[in-house]
């Protein structure tokens, strides 16, 4: 999965003159690291002794120093948003109520499979930092939250739980929860909202789960990578954490690379890493590039000569009109159709909502249409024109991001694609629309 | 100054069109029948009829907020 080499556990010392890996350090091939194994290469995790006599006011103020440390170290959410960490931990510690913990380790994307790597191969990280979240707000329940289809992930994750038990490392005991497989199952009110039991669909906002979550409490839901940076903060602190990365988006960040590449994975870079770079790192493309879907399927497509020298991150991404997502490129190459592609996914999104919001329900389908008219039927000369009519009728007007991600996808297939756009417009589809797809969907033929 | 501002739950909203019915001035439909609502307070004169189709949504899915905006 990963091209990163296993770093020998005795090797590791606080202050590496290698900087890298760090989250996946202790990924050894084939199986999950066991918690003798992961102690090992991390070191134990050393709460603070007055989270187990019962000191309160001691307890509290030991929680408050892990946010600021947090705070320091300038985390941000891995998940997509890109939300410091400290304030959400701060926010929901500081709301006085017994509070809650969901890790969110369902990554939705299909091209990304960075938490999957991390809970298969390092799961105690994400064990760890669930535990330090729980004692930072003062949560008295803590939960992981992945698909439940995944019965070998689940039975791993169930294993290591119970190893944890036994040697008492976690104060406040992580219960794990299999939700559904739908996409948008694993968008964080859908996830607060199965917890409670209830359907695994997304809510309306407000309330914000930082506000009311899991039982109407204050929850602090966080994704899965975020949690396993939280566990290294907590053991090395906030210094370290900036040793690499840039000064204002330090530290670290996964990054699920596939398409024509020789060698997809899950790789771990610095921050402000450049693209090209990080693409020659997994081996270089396989074939003549001609874009970079980033961020994933709730993305940006970037022509490559823009993507080449942009360094990853969260602002000079979006300085190029893009985002991090959840840290995600797709390499496409010239032999494939990016408006087919691309009509593809947003049919997917289209047929993967939940179902509950007019404007997506019937937005993101004529959105689909567009493109597939263009991609596989040949245009009518008016493609851009009806696109840019319909993004305003669905942006923003779900309860979730989910219109708005495909709606982003969409403008930007336009812009970065837009001679290829237009060609198809005017002439009609091209040899690759019968290529198999490059972007996987799940449930079809042909996905990874 | 206290605002009035609107807006829907989209969830519950089922398209009936009431709100557009009763407030055309500032609330239009979309091409399926949901209403976009600008997102603006209600100019003083439609408050009344604001608080009017907020009341009638069979769904009650329409929400007014009352919310005091910083002086400029």
């Amino acid at each position: 999965m990963t091209a990163l080499a296993e770093m020998p556990g005795r090797e590791h010392e606080r202050h590496r003159a290698e900087r890298l890996p760090r989250l996946l350090a202790g990924v050894a091939p084939g199986q999950p690291a066991d918690l003798r194994h992961h102690e090992r290469t991390y070191g134990t995790l050393d709460l603070p002794t007055a989270a187990w006599n019962g000191d309160r006011a001691a307890a509290r103020r030991a929680a408050a120093r892990l946010i600021d440390a947090v705070d320091r170290a300038g985390l941000t959410g891995r998940g997509g948003a890109g939300f410091p960490a400290a304030r959400k931990l701060r926010s929901v510690a500081e709301s006085g109520r017994a509070a809650v913990v969901v890790a969110n380790g369902a990554e939705g994307e299909p091209a990304s499979r960075k938490d999957k790597l991390l809970l298969s191969r390092v799961p105690h990280l994400v064990l760890d930092g669930i535990t330090l979240a729980a004692f930072a707000v003062g949560a008295t329940e803590a939960y992981l939250a992945v698909h439940g289809g995944n019965g070998k992930l689940m039975a791993n994750l169930a294993g290591a739980i119970h190893a944890r038990e036994v040697a008492g490392v976690d104060p406040v005991p992580i219960e794990l929860v299999g939700i559904d497989d739908e996409y948008v199952a694993s968008e964080q009110t859908a996830i607060v909202q199965y917890v409670n039991g209830g359907p695994g669909l997304p809510t309306f906002t407000p309330p914000r789960t930082h506000e009311r979550g899991v039982d109407g409490r204050p929850t602090a839901v966080s994704n899965a990578e975020t949690l396993a940076h939280l566990a290294m903060i907590g053991r090395y602190g906030s210094a370290w954490f900036r040793e690499t990365g840039l000064r204002d988006e330090p530290g670290t960040t996964l990054v699920t690379v596939s398409g024509a590449i020789k060698r997809p994975g899950v790789y771990e870079i610095e921050l402000g890493t450049p693209i090209g770079e990080l693409l020659t790192l997994a081996g270089g493309p396989a074939e003549r590039p001609q874009a970079v879907l980033v961020g994933g399927y709730f993305g940006t497509w970037l022509s490559a000569e823009t993507a080449w020298p942009v360094p990853f991150a969260r602002s000079s991404l979006r300085a190029s009109g893009a985002a991090m997502g959840a840290g995600i490129l797709v390499v496409l190459p010239d032999s494939r159709c990016g408006i087919a592609e691309t009509a593809r996914v947003v049919r997917y999104l289209a047929d993967s909502g939940a179902g509950q919001c007019g404007p997506c329900v019937f937005g993101l389908p004529a959105l689909a249409n567009v493109l597939e008219d263009l991609a596989f039927h040949g245009g009518r000369g008016d493609a851009a024109e009806r696109v840019a009519s319909l993004i305003p009728l669905i942006e923003g007007r779900g309860a979730c991001r989910h219109p708005d991600g495909a709606t982003q996808l969409a403008a930007s297939a336009f812009r970065a694609l837009r001679h290829d756009v237009h060609w198809h417009d005017v002439n009609g589809p091209c040899f690759a629309a019968a290529e198999p797809p490059l972007l996987p969907i799940p449930g079809s033929a042909g996905s990874w | 100054m206290v605002n009035y501002r609107l807006r829907v739950n989209p969830i519950m909203c089922q398209a009936h069109g009431l709100c557009a019915e009763l407030l055309p001035e500032f609330i239009a439909l979309d091409p399926w029948g949901y209403p976009i609502i600008p997102d603006e307070p209600v100019p003083e004169d439609l408050k009344s009829l604001a608080r009017k189709a907020v009341a009638a949504c069979p769904t009650l899915a329409l929400l007014g907020d009352k919310a005091r905006e910083p002086r400029a």
